[in-house]
């Protein structure tokens, strides 16, 4: 039979690892909704003399590569303190998995997002963060580096597909080096919009395609 | 793993009928000449023939005559060639405006999104929760300057069928063309232009049992089609390019193989399909209309769980099926039929297309529901948004 995936993925896929709800988790994260696809929820148990991750769990409403790279990044995660797993990245989910297709970075992506998500609620619950940050152009080209470029499975940051970011007053306008009428367009933009438009001072997201 | 393929994407593409074949094979190990005209050589004319009465055969389907059939290389050119020969022929004339439904698939779609680069005003008409068209929106927008209507007989995912009758009747009102592409009900839901006044029908061999890479045209007498590829004079010099003889016999014999009966035991199927989900499985919507519906197609929501997701584990266990989920897609968006009839992308993305065909039998179906009874429950078990 021939599948797009590894057979570390498939065996993923097939027989997630820490499943499940947790009871009263010292951190939850949540990425995602249903009305743009894929969500994950990751459940955090972590020792505060320690701040080893000493369990955790995940939910998955996603595909096949959003379930298995959640399933592996709970094992990546698991044992580790919160500032080491703060830094398992999405690039060493995929390589864990022996890679995945281009097109399905953006739902494993995700699953990363879920584990450092759950991570900011263990550190804001237990007073661990300093200050908000005002959303810069920077803050922006951090937040974009987590959006997919499908046909390069890399983000857009990287894969420069974004020529100029502007914040003004809370409207963030991001210009992009892709037609509207690209194949991908909408699903880049939409993605965009998820990661920018939750900022907490944006107001507005305008994403700009050439023509 | 298993035995065979249960194959359930027949809309999609089917498999291939083997007397479809044997009806080709001559045409390409016999009578392989190009078709010639009477005064050509005896092989020319008998391919000649063969092409002829092939098209007699496609003609009778719709009860058209044989020169309102052109052969073509399936429904996306069929399409093209009706919607960009109408408009270019009508431009002038006319005007620059056309009408199609929201759910078109995107042979049609994409040819009112190019023509609307081009300058033409294109008005887009919604459909109910069913997928039914607006009738009185389509009523509203039809204008002076309308060179054609394009409504499809049936939608490609969902299965509904649109009123044609009740179509056609506003168009010849109003005095507009009408074409509709009949790819997902071509044989399988009955269309006759001596009753209905459709001007255009595009159809395609490989979705009734027949080869890929053929369909037709149907093109009312009289009607304004400008050629839109150039090329030679074949098809009475309405479609350009050598004539795919062994393509338009096996169309043709796909079509006298459909029966009545055929299209009964398929919507058994359906039926079954339906029924047996709905009663064994909760968080479940029809997409479609449960009456006005093709015989072959059954679209179903399984809330809280991803279309992807469900296809890979029926696809490990040997079957095939489609979704309406954006992972699936090639462009990542979700389904426009789904959104289109008023459903959010949580419903697309849960959705499965089963589709029918010669080849499958009630075990197909019981194994299927079987298998996706599991899978669900499986993936809701694991699903952050299903209350467990």
């Amino acid at each position: 039979m021939k599948f797009p995936y590894t057979e570390k993925v498939l065996e993923h896929f097939k027989n997630p690892r820490n499943v499940g709800k947790m009871e009263n988790p010292d951190g939850k994260g949540l990425e995602g909704s249903p009305a743009c696809g894929d969500m994950v929820a990751v459940y955090l148990q972590v020792n505060p003399e320690t701040q080893v991750i000493e369990d955790i769990k995940f939910e998955s409403y996603g595909c096949a590569s959003n379930i298995a790279t959640a399933s592996i990044i709970t094992e990546l995660a698991k044992g580790k303190t919160i500032d080491e797993a703060k830094n398992i990245t999405w690039q060493q989910a995929t390589e864990e998995l022996g890679g995945l297709p281009p097109v399905k970075a953006h739902c494993s992506v995700l699953a990363v997002e879920g584990l450092r998500a759950s991570i900011r609620d263990y550190e804001e619950k237990h007073g661990l963060v300093s200050e908000k940050e005002v959303t810069t152009p920077d803050v922006v080209r951090s937040r974009l580096k987590h959006v997919m470029n499908p046909m390069a499975g890399l983000d857009i940051i990287r894969t420069e597909l974004v020529t100029k970011i502007d914040v003004n007053d809370g409207i963030v306008r991001i210009l992009l080096d892709l037609p509207s009428n690209h194949q991908f367009a909408a699903a880049i933009k939409e993605d965009i919009l998820e990661k920018v438009e939750s900022l907490w001072d944006v107001t507005e997201v305008n994403v700009v395609f050439t023509e | 793993m298993f035995d065979k393929m249960i194959y359930l994407d027949n809309s999609a593409s089917t498999r291939l009928d083997e007397k479809v074949l044997d009806a080709m094979k001559p045409y390409y190990f016999d009578t392989y000449a190009v078709a010639t005209s009477e005064f050509g050589y005896s092989m020319g004319i008998d391919a000649k023939e063969g092409l002829e009465q092939a098209r007699g055969v496609i003609a009778s389907s719709l009860g058209a005559t044989a020169d309102e059939i052109v052969f073509t290389s399936g429904d996306t050119e069929s399409s093209n060639m009706a919607i960009k020969g109408v408009c270019a022929a009508l431009k002038k004339k006319k005007g620059q405006h056309l009408i199609v439904s929201k759910i078109e698939d995107f042979p049609v779609l994409n040819t009112a999104k190019n023509l609307e680069k081009q300058g033409w005003e294109v008005d887009y008409i919604a459909v109910n929760a069913d997928g039914i068209a607006d009738l009185e929106e389509l009523k509203g927008k039809i204008r002076d300057d309308t060179v054609l209507v394009s409504i499809q007989h049936a939608n490609q995912e969902i299965g509904t069928l649109q009123d044609m009758d009740a179509i056609a009747l506003i168009c010849k009102e109003k005095d507009v063309l009408l074409h509709t592409d009949a790819t997902h009900s071509y044989m399988r839901s009955p269309m006759d232009v001596s009753k209905t006044p459709v001007d255009l029908i595009t159809m395609s061999a490989h979705t009734i049992h027949g080869p890929r890479g053929v369909g037709a045209l149907y093109v009312r007498k009289g009607t304004p089609l400008e050629k839109w590829m150039d090329g030679g004079y074949q098809e009475s010099n309405r479609r350009g390019g050598l004539e795919n003889i062994p393509g338009a016999v096996g169309f043709a014999k796909a079509v006298e193989l459909v029966s009545q009966k055929e299209n009964e035991f398929l919507s058994s199927l359906r039926d079954y399909t339906i029924k047996r989900v709905f009663e064994e499985i909760p968080h479940v919507t029809l997409n479609g209309s449960k009456n006005q519906r093709t015989p072959h197609n059954a679209n179903i929501t399984f809330h809280y769980v991803e279309g992807e997701s469900m296809t890979l584990h029926l696809d490990m266990r040997g079957f095939a099926v489609s979704t309406g989920s954006a992972c699936f897609s090639r462009s990542l968006e979700a389904s426009h039929v789904i959104l289109g009839i008023g459903g959010d992308h949580e419903r697309a993305h849960g959705s499965i297309r089963f589709t029918f065909g010669r080849y499958n039998s009630m075990q197909d179906v019981d194994a299927v529901v079987d298998a996706i009874k599991e899978i669900v429950s499986q993936l809701r078990a694991i699903s952050p948004l299903y209350n467990k």
